[in-house]
């Protein structure tokens, strides 16, 4: 067990984990501190991994592939405004309808275009090649995991910082946040705060569209039906968990990556693939209940 | 401008009207890029959904309704106490894989193996359903994560079942022995749709009682409507959240033995999840606005939608998947119409763990 975590291809594996999870977090983040309860991650990742295969098949190059994901993205975010935002549908009901909705798009246009069910892969499909730093990858330890990735984990890395400063200074960020916290201030201000939520769920279709494409042409090379198979609900978690704080949602998302990751190469163990596969979301149960119970006791030492 | 008066009637349907039309546009638009021809695709869909030599369609639309229509009721159940289970799939796949395990190993007279299996996957459902509260009420995980999260180890843990220890090796598929023969349900005479459907008309009875006189389901109701009140004229919350949840589980429970005696007759790694039976009970549950009488209806609807959607298929080889789409497309423009149905419904109110 032991050596299976200190073997170093192990921690070069975590980045490709921690990056759809990541990057859906982020826009789940987004949508959180701007007031919007998007919890259709899931159906965000799928889309976008779906429409970065459909791009890099087409065009030959993944840089397209994450193109079109993000694109793609950004359009499922517009739906989820105009019905959730404009219209005022429930949040949580538009999210289980737009999950819905993804599920029956890629797995409709998987047929209709490419002819296939279940999966497609095709030699056609470009596959993102590994970005390697040089010096960086020289550094022990870190060289390994920080180089030799895929561009959207870089992009994923950048984020954080980026939307932290975001968040905190820029006129747009704080906007965002007024819309989540004070929207009556914000429309006494004269920005109208349904404006603001669009852009922010346009920009987390953004994210979650590239982490989709991390899914499909950079940890493999091909569309299965599902296959964020319950990431984007764990970015979920991570956002609840947060409070879609850039920083802390790093952390955790680089915690429920690196038990994704092990869950992969515990396989090796002879351990069967279904509690292997499991390992992820009773990962995020336990940490809910640890963080709880911390919380819980934290409330109670305050009040005595 | 308008050159002539609307009228009140007509205002209040335009919406719906237009609603209407969106719906069949984007239909339009996706027959259209799959090049099918909309005449024979149409004419499909009927005939999938309700048509068929001697009825078979049809008696297909009632069978799947069965499992659709029971699963929206279970999901009702909790959806009007204010409990935002989405965990139905996780407590329908443990009731189907305990009906097919006690099946397959227990000894006896059918009819009473029948009746313990049926019994058991209630119990499993529930227990499943309860685990969830559980982590909700004395762990801190709201349910809306926590029913969730608990879909995936069930589904998991069924199929290590299926796939090592109980499998049925000689099959080369992932699944277990067949249940004895004697046990399966016996089809209405002339037909090939099985008593399984019954099963569903007991529970939409009880739904419909217990939601609207009795005094437990007018407490959950309060309790979903007002949990500040229902908390304040001294109702016990957490019993109630419970007892629902329990409640909630066995009927999912019992859907999972439907499927496996009446349609399966065996438990086959994802045969209740891939069909996304517990989602589509959501969203007919949905649909309605969570109106006890018209679930049924709902999801009736829905399974025509996706057995007319598999006739389509046939008809005019526009791929089945489109039935995901409407739905998702019709809950999309119909929940913007009836919203704050579930604002009680996010844990602690706002969302956050």
């Amino acid at each position: 067990m032991f050596e299976l975590i200190a073997d170093p291809s192990f921690a070069a594996s975590i980045p490709r984990f921690v990056t759809p999870i990541l990057l859906a977090a982020l826009g789940g983040a987004l949508c959180e501190r701007a007031g919007v309860f998007n919890i259709a991650l899931e159906g965000f990742l799928l889309v976008g991994a779906f429409a970065a295969v459909l791009g890099a098949y087409f065009s030959g190059t993944p840089y397209i592939g994450a193109l079109t994901a993000m694109v793609a993205g950004m359009a499922l975010g517009v739906v989820f405004a105009e019905f959730n935002v404009r219209r005022g549908g429930d949040s949580i009901v538009v999210s289980i309808a737009i999950n819905l909705l993804a599920a029956g798009l890629t797995t409709f246009f998987l047929r209709a275009i490419f002819d296939v069910t279940g999966a497609f892969s095709d030699p056609a499909i470009a596959g993102f090649a590994p970005i390697r730093l040089p010096f960086i990858e020289d550094v022990p330890l870190l060289g390994p995991i920080l180089s030799g990735q895929a561009l959207p984990f870089y992009l994923a890395l950048l984020s954080v910082p980026f939307l932290h400063v975001f968040l905190a200074r820029h006129r747009l960020g704080l906007r965002i946040r007024a819309a989540g916290e004070n929207p009556q201030a914000l429309r006494a201000g004269g920005v109208s705060p349904k404006r603001v939520q669009l852009l922010a769920l346009i920009a987390c279709g953004a994210l979650c569209g590239l982490g989709g494409a991390q899914l499909s042409i950079a940890n493999v090379n091909l569309f299965v039906e599902n296959m964020s198979a319950g990431r984007g609900w764990i970015a979920v978690v991570a956002v609840l968990l947060t409070r879609g704080r850039p920083w802390p949602l790093f952390f955790i998302a680089l915690l429920f990556g690196a038990v994704d990751s092990l869950s992969f190469r515990v396989q090796g163990l002879g351990l069967a693939q279904q509690f292997t596969d499991m390992m992820p979301y009773l990962a995020t149960l336990i940490v809910l209940v640890a963080l709880s119970w911390w919380r819980a006791r934290r409330a109670k030492g305050d009040a005595s | 401008m308008m050159a002539f008066d609307t009228g009140k009637a007509t205002r209040s349907a335009l919406p719906w009207v237009f609603t209407f039309l969106w719906i069949a546009a984007i239909i339009l638009a996706l027959l259209l890029f799959v090049g099918a021809p909309v005449g024979e695709a149409l004419s499909g869909f009927w005939n999938g959904a309700f048509g068929g030599r001697r009825n078979a369609y049809l008696m297909a639309t009632l069978s799947r309704s069965a499992l659709i229509v029971g699963m929206a009721l279970s999901v009702m159940l909790s959806f009007r106490a204010g409990l935002f289970n989405i965990g139905g799939e996780g407590q329908l796949v443990a009731g189907g894989l305990v009906a097919a395990l006690v099946a397959v190993l227990m000894p006896g007279p059918p009819l009473v193996v029948l009746v313990v299996a049926i019994l058991a996957a209630m119990l499993a459902g529930a227990l499943w359903a309860l685990l969830a509260g559980v982590l909700q009420l004395f762990m801190g995980v709201p349910l809306l994560v926590g029913s969730l999260l608990l879909n995936y180890p069930i589904r998991y843990i069924a199929s290590y079942l299926v796939a090592h220890p109980y499998r049925d090796v000689q099959s080369g598929m992932v699944q277990s022995h067949l249940v004895p023969q004697e046990t399966w349900f016996a089809y209405f005479p002339g037909t090939r749709l099985d008593i399984g459907i019954l099963f569903t008309a007991v529970a939409a009875a009880f739904a419909l009682i217990y939601s609207y006189w009795t005094v437990h389901g007018y407490h959950t109701r309060l309790n979903g409507l007002s949990p500040d009140f229902a908390r304040t004229v001294g109702l016990p919350v957490r019993r109630l959240t419970l007892q629902t949840l329990a409640l909630s589980g066995a009927i999912a429970g019992m859907v999972g033995a439907i499927a496996v005696f009446g349609i399966h007759h065996r438990y086959i790694d994802g045969m209740l999840v891939q069909p996304l039976y517990a989602w589509t009970g959501i969203i007919a549950v949905l649909l309605v606005g969570m109106v006890p009488w018209a679930v049924p209806i709902s999801g009736f609807f829905f399974a025509a939608v996706q057995t007319g959607a598999a006739g389509m298929e046939r008809a005019a080889g526009v791929p089945k998947e489109i039935a995901l789409v409407v739905q998702a497309v019709i809950i999309l423009f119909v929940a913007s119409r009836v919203s704050g149905a579930l604002t009680t419904s996010r844990g602690d109110g706002d969302g956050h763990v």
